[in-house]
């Protein structure tokens, strides 16, 4: 499972890094941005899963 | 004020954001549009649209080609295409449109990153607690007038590199720009041009005497190797002292408003501190302070409704927060609710660019405040204002601390 982000839909309203730092970062405008791979541990899926769901661009999305 | 105006009977087709009943509760109208409507449409300040739903409301906020944002703030104040400096708007990035618009916004937000804003933190703490300290032992303190206020003024002054003794003149500013929707063309026009004489003092004395704030950061910046002009520097200033202000202010204040109501709400996040940053998301959904406006750019038809160019268009988050199609029990504050899509900094190419740092205090301000008075109740609800116009929030608020 990885958490991926559409740049093209992220407006930087920080609500990914926010929830799950260990899976999201933000670049110097304050977009999001994937950290590493985008792979979530076991232990992470909860808050990638929350991730999507409070983005309000809907701009996470998560593949399996 | 509004009292000139005849009441709203009707707010499908007659509303008015400056009504009183509108400005105290609007809950109960918006839910009323989202099934009889859900656009709502008014002849008051020569014509204007008001979609209720949230599906509405992000259509109209990511369509930058039927909707301009060259006027935000909705009033009897009608820009005409010759009044406005196109394409870069009174207050860029805010008031811009594409393309120009990316410029602006790349211009301002690295100033407003998570990693700037999130330096601020000690400051904004020690802030809030200079006003605690100030409420002395008065058993009735003002969660409005003694608090909220002042932390977002406190912020922006000490960003903006502004006189500290000027924060009372801030704070008529901002009130003269967003209060006085009810204003005559004529007064709002003599308003800005003495608030533009005040902005160019400051870059003066900027100019004069560089620091390291964010006016100097403007008054550095270039676009494709040129400084800019001057009224992109007073607009964005402006900007940052009108939008960082009373919207702020609001979602503290309205946030105290709800805690002084609901022990149990205010019991958990003092005995939960780890509930803060879900609470705080679900106070912006709640209380959103802001509603923005766009102008119609051309004919067309949208959701059955004939817009005509230079309608006005009031964008209401709030509204759209309040959607049950978009949220389970929409209109029930879930202090612990984890998922929460809300859009409360707007949506699309505007999101708010200081929605970081509002966030962050908010936060602190909540923190410190329960931390100081771990309990509390309103003093006198009737005595209770809100602000009209499109930042809403308490604005008296008697507050019971011992």
């Amino acid at each position: 499972m990885k958490v991926v982000i559409n740049a093209d839909a992220c407006t930087g309203q920080g609500r990914c890094f926010g929830i799950a730092p260990e899976l999201f970062d933000f670049d110097d405008l304050g977009n999001g941005v994937v950290k590493g791979d985008g792979k979530v541990t076991p232990e992470l899926v909860e808050k990638a899963r929350l991730a999507e769901a409070n983005c309000p661009e809907h701009a996470i999305s998560i593949e399996e | 004020m509004s009292h000139t105006k005849p009441l709203v009977e009707d707010f499908a087709t007659d509303f008015d954001h400056a009504d009183p009943q509108w400005v105290s509760d609007p809950y109960p109208i918006w839910e009323d549009l989202r099934t009889r409507c859900p656009v709502a449409h008014t002849n008051r300040y020569g014509g204007a649209w008001f979609p209720a739903t949230h599906e509405l409301v992000s259509r109209v906020a990511k369509d930058t080609e039927n909707f301009t944002s060259r006027s935000v703030v909705m009033s009897n104040l009608r820009p005409t295409d010759e009044d406005l400096p196109a394409p870069i708007g009174i207050a860029p990035p805010i008031t811009s449109d594409p393309p120009f618009h990316a410029i602006a916004r790349r211009l301002v937000l690295p100033a407003f990153s998570p990693g700037v804003v999130n330096a601020l933190e000690p400051q904004i703490r020690a802030l809030c607690n200079r006003l605690l300290d100030d409420m002395g032992d008065a058993a009735v303190v003002n969660g409005g007038t003694q608090f909220a206020q002042y932390i977002p003024v406190g912020v922006i002054q000490q960003m903006l590199g502004f006189p500290l003794e000027d924060i009372e003149m801030f704070l008529q500013i901002v009130i003269d720009v967003l209060d006085s929707i009810d204003s005559s063309a004529e007064d709002r026009q003599a308003t800005a041009d003495k608030n533009r004489a005040y902005f160019e003092k400051q870059i003066q004395d900027h100019v004069d005497n560089p620091r390291d704030d964010f006016t100097s950061y403007l008054l550095n910046a270039e676009i494709a190797g040129t400084k800019l002009e001057l009224d992109h520097v007073i607009g964005t200033m402006v900007l940052t002292l009108v939008a960082g202000i009373d919207t702020t202010w609001s979602a503290i204040s309205s946030s105290l408003w709800h805690l002084a109501q609901n022990p149990d709400d205010l019991a958990r996040l003092v005995n939960e501190p780890e509930l803060m940053d879900v609470a705080v998301e679900e106070f912006l959904r709640f209380y959103a302070p802001v509603t923005m406006a766009r102008l119609v750019a051309k004919d067309h038809d949208f959701n059955g409704c004939p817009m005509k160019k230079d309608d006005w268009v009031l964008l209401g988050f709030p509204a759209a927060n309040r959607d049950p199609e978009v949220f389970e029990d929409a209109d029930k504050f879930i202090i612990d609710r984890r998922e929460n899509r809300h859009v409360a900094f707007g949506l699309g190419i505007h999101r708010c660019a200081g929605s970081n740092l509002a966030r962050l205090e908010l936060k602190v301000a909540i923190q410190e405040f329960i931390k100081r008075f771990p309990t509390f109740t309103l003093e006198n609800p009737n005595e209770v204002t809100f602000s009209p116009g499109q930042v809403r929030g308490a604005r008296n608020l008697p507050i019971r601390v011992k």
